[in-house]
């Protein structure tokens, strides 16, 4: 589904991004952890295509067409959904215009007419229940006034509404009590399926104790540094990033 | 925001101007400039009776001595006021006709503009007032209104038949001193819609004019008036459209509205005048005072405008809260895109006791658009617990475009509590990424977030027009990324 090969990127000619090299198939979930600054949120916005980052090298398949010379919006309309680790308010436009316009838009992309008024109340109100999300949610502004959990799902309200082929989460365990993060990885574990492929990027291993990764990897210095299977996340909960950084160096 | 999105910031605002056709028609026209004479003949062509023509006279002589005001935040080029025509008709219209006696023309502009003046054909809940440059060409629902005594023609048929109302309210509350728009609008006026509800008469369809500019080279002077008795309640809406013309015209109105004891009534703006072209030539220069009265106690008056029109707006729909315990209340969006100037405001004049008032404001530049708001709260003494709050938000698209907030608060009564709040916002990149992160373009982005942020006002009008309003909004702010 994702092949990325070499990838370079930097910000202010600065670079973060040092050669990433990561297969993701159908089915999978992929965990990325590293310490801070190694370039996990960066990975996550390059290939959702914020353009604060410049691709200075390497090359993006997803489902087998170059990724990176598309616009954000067609990368999500193309089924590239992105959980941000810091959910911005619209104020004044509520949640449900918002979706309307967002399912619209990527229907209208995939050659589907618009969605009806009372199919996607429909749609609404199902993943509601499905997300076990507050209904007054709708007809909130969107994240506006939002608590810090509430955003986060938020996010995965909308990951259910979007369906997407892929799931990009930026940290999205980053500011939940332990509550509000089993909601949050129920909530991701009911949409996981054999069709589509999650990145879930975390700088802590708890949240993999919810949403059990195939395969965890290490980024650090703009590299993945180290791959494996879930117990690679407990080691590095116990040996720390530390670890990790002395054996590279060796 | 940043270098990376000029070249889009330019392509910016072909916003296109739907409504920039003309009608080819037949004028009765009245020679460029402005005298006496041409005055008394704007008079005559009305079949005026002689106090009115008075009062002309005597604002057109005061208008001599008076000078443009100056102190608004605008850059308006000298306008010669000799050459305007000042009374300009569709010759093919009888002016007290039935509708099928209105050229078939004047019905097609009409129904193009979507103004079915066809009553059968139109909107349910909608009665309209059609004015083409200077005159009403069709009120609609006048006889079904008539059975519930509310008054609702063209100003010129009130004058004939009402003319104890007109005289009794006529400049009771913009006089002809009151400024040099409102002078010259109360010497040359040309038509315009009046409005009368009997007292406990609630308004059962919505009132609306819609002022229309075809000739070239042509000024438009209208009035209008709104006098509810006591009980009495009303919504009234007025559209305005323009051709596109690449010489800027001159639009100077005067409202008036009078609210009795208990009496209420909601006034509502969608102004679309031609804004100009995107390089700022031509245009629609838009000068007017709008001014209710709270006369009776518990009444209320209500101001909605979205301003999305217009190469220059200034106008400040204000209201006199002398009633006790009377409220007034002013919303309002404007937009400027292009070279588009705006500044507009209200005044909120506490005279009764317990009087509140509300002022919502905001404003959203573009391109090279400025926008200023411009209020004035004023507390008189007598008016004990009087409560004002203000909240006036600017949005700016683009970093080539200017917001200025210029509010004045006067108080005279220490019981008083007027609180204002203002903010200065910019469309925030990580907004627009995260609309486009759900698959929604740039465009349809910035749209949302606009309508959003206007809600508040938006809200306030009736449906059908908040439905076109937020249309407005985003074709005025078409391209206009920043």
């Amino acid at each position: 589904m994702l092949s990325i090969r070499n990838l370079k990127a930097t910000i202010n000619g600065r670079e973060i991004l040092k050669g990433i090299n990561l297969e993701v198939k159908e089915g999978e979930v992929h965990a990325i952890m590293g310490p801070n600054g190694s370039g996990k949120s960066t990975l996550a916005s390059v290939l959702a295509g914020r353009d604060l980052f410049t691709v200075t090298g390497g090359e993006v398949l997803f489902q087998g067409s170059p990724l990176l010379g598309l616009t954000p919006e067609v990368r999500a309309r193309a089924g590239i959904f992105l959980g941000f680790q810091y959910p911005v308010e619209i104020p004044g436009v509520s949640m449900t215009s918002f979706m309307r316009t967002a399912i619209n838009e990527q229907r209208k992309y995939r050659g589907l007419p618009e969605m009806s008024a009372t199919d996607f109340l429909k749609l609404m109100r199902d993943k509601k229940a499905l997300m076990e999300i507050d209904s007054a949610l709708a007809s909130r502004s969107v994240n506006e006034g939002f608590s810090g959990g509430e955003k986060k799902k938020n996010e995965i309200f909308q990951m259910a509404m979007l369906e997407p082929k892929l799931a990009i989460l930026d940290e999205t365990d980053s500011g939940l009590d332990i509550d509000a993060l089993k909601t949050v990885a129920t909530g991701v574990n009911r949409l996981r399926r054999p069709d589509n492929a999650m990145i879930v990027i975390t700088h802590y291993q708890r949240l993999l104790d919810y949403i059990v990764p195939d395969f965890v990897h290490v980024l650090s210095g703009g590299r993945i540094v180290k791959s494996g299977d879930k117990s690679l996340a407990y080691e590095l909960e116990e040996k720390g990033y530390d670890w990790i950084k002395e054996e590279n160096e060796a | 925001m940043n270098g990376d999105q000029d070249p889009i910031l330019k392509q910016v605002t072909q916003g296109e101007y739907k409504y920039g056709f003309v009608t080819d028609l037949e004028n009765d026209a009245l020679p460029k400039g402005l005298n006496e004479e041409i005055v008394r003949r704007i008079s005559a062509k009305k079949e005026e009776p002689e106090w009115l023509l008075e009062i002309r006279l005597k604002a057109f002589r005061y208008w001599l001595t008076m000078k443009t005001p100056e102190w608004a935040h605008l850059k308006i080029p000298p306008i010669d006021y000799q050459d305007i025509i000042y009374y300009s008709a569709p010759k093919s219209n009888k002016p007290t006709g039935g509708f099928e006696d209105v050229d078939p023309e004047l019905l097609k502009t009409f129904d193009k503009l979507g103004i079915p003046l066809n009553e059968q054909k139109h909107l349910s809940g909608f009665a309209v007032d059609a004015v083409m440059d200077s005159i009403s060409v069709k009120t609609t629902f006048k006889e079904s209104l008539g059975e519930l005594g509310i008054i609702f023609s063209s100003f010129s048929d009130a004058v004939r038949e009402h003319p104890d109302l007109i005289k009794k309210y006529m400049g009771s509350v913009v006089p002809y001193r009151d400024n040099f728009y409102a002078a010259l609008n109360s010497a040359v006026f040309s038509d315009g819609s009046f409005v009368y509800i009997p007292k406990g008469v609630r308004c059962p369809m919505e009132l609306s004019t819609y002022f229309r500019i075809n000739a070239a080279n042509t000024g438009q002077f209208e009035r209008t008036l709104i006098v509810a008795e006591e009980g009495a309640y009303v919504s009234y809406l007025e559209g305005c459209t323009a051709p596109m013309r690449d010489e800027n015209q001159l639009h100077a109105a005067i409202v008036e509205i009078i609210a009795h004891t208990d009496a209420e009534v909601k006034y509502s703006t969608v102004q679309n005048w031609y804004p100009g072209d995107k390089n700022g030539k031509g245009g629609i220069f838009n000068f007017v005072t709008k001014r209710g009265i709270c006369l009776g106690d518990r009444s209320k008056i209500s101001w909605t405008q979205v301003e999305t029109g217009s190469a220059v707006t200034w106008k400040y729909p204000s209201c006199i809260l002398r009633g006790e315990s009377s409220v007034g209340e002013f919303y309002s969006v404007a937009v400027t895109n292009n070279y588009q100037q705006a500044d507009t405001g209200t005044k909120m004049i506490h005279i009764g006791k317990n009087t509140r008032s509300t002022i919502v404001s905001k404003g959203i530049s573009a391109g090279k658009g400025q926008n200023s708001y411009r209020g004035l709260v004023r507390v008189t003494k007598n008016a004990d617990n009087a409560r004002n709050y203000s909240q006036c938000d600017s949005l700016l698209l683009g970093d080539q475009c200017g917001a200025h907030t210029f509010p004045y608060i006067e108080v005279d009564n220490e019981t008083a509590v007027v609180e204002h709040e203002a903010t200065t916002s910019k469309i925030g990149e990580d907004q627009i990424f995260y609309c486009n992160q759900r698959g929604i373009d740039t465009e349809t982005a910035i749209g949302l977030i606009v309508n959003g942020y206007a809600r508040e006002v938006l809200n306030k009008l009736p449906m059908e027009f908040a439905v076109e309003a937020q249309k407005l909004l985003q074709i005025s702010l078409e391209g206009s990324v920043g």
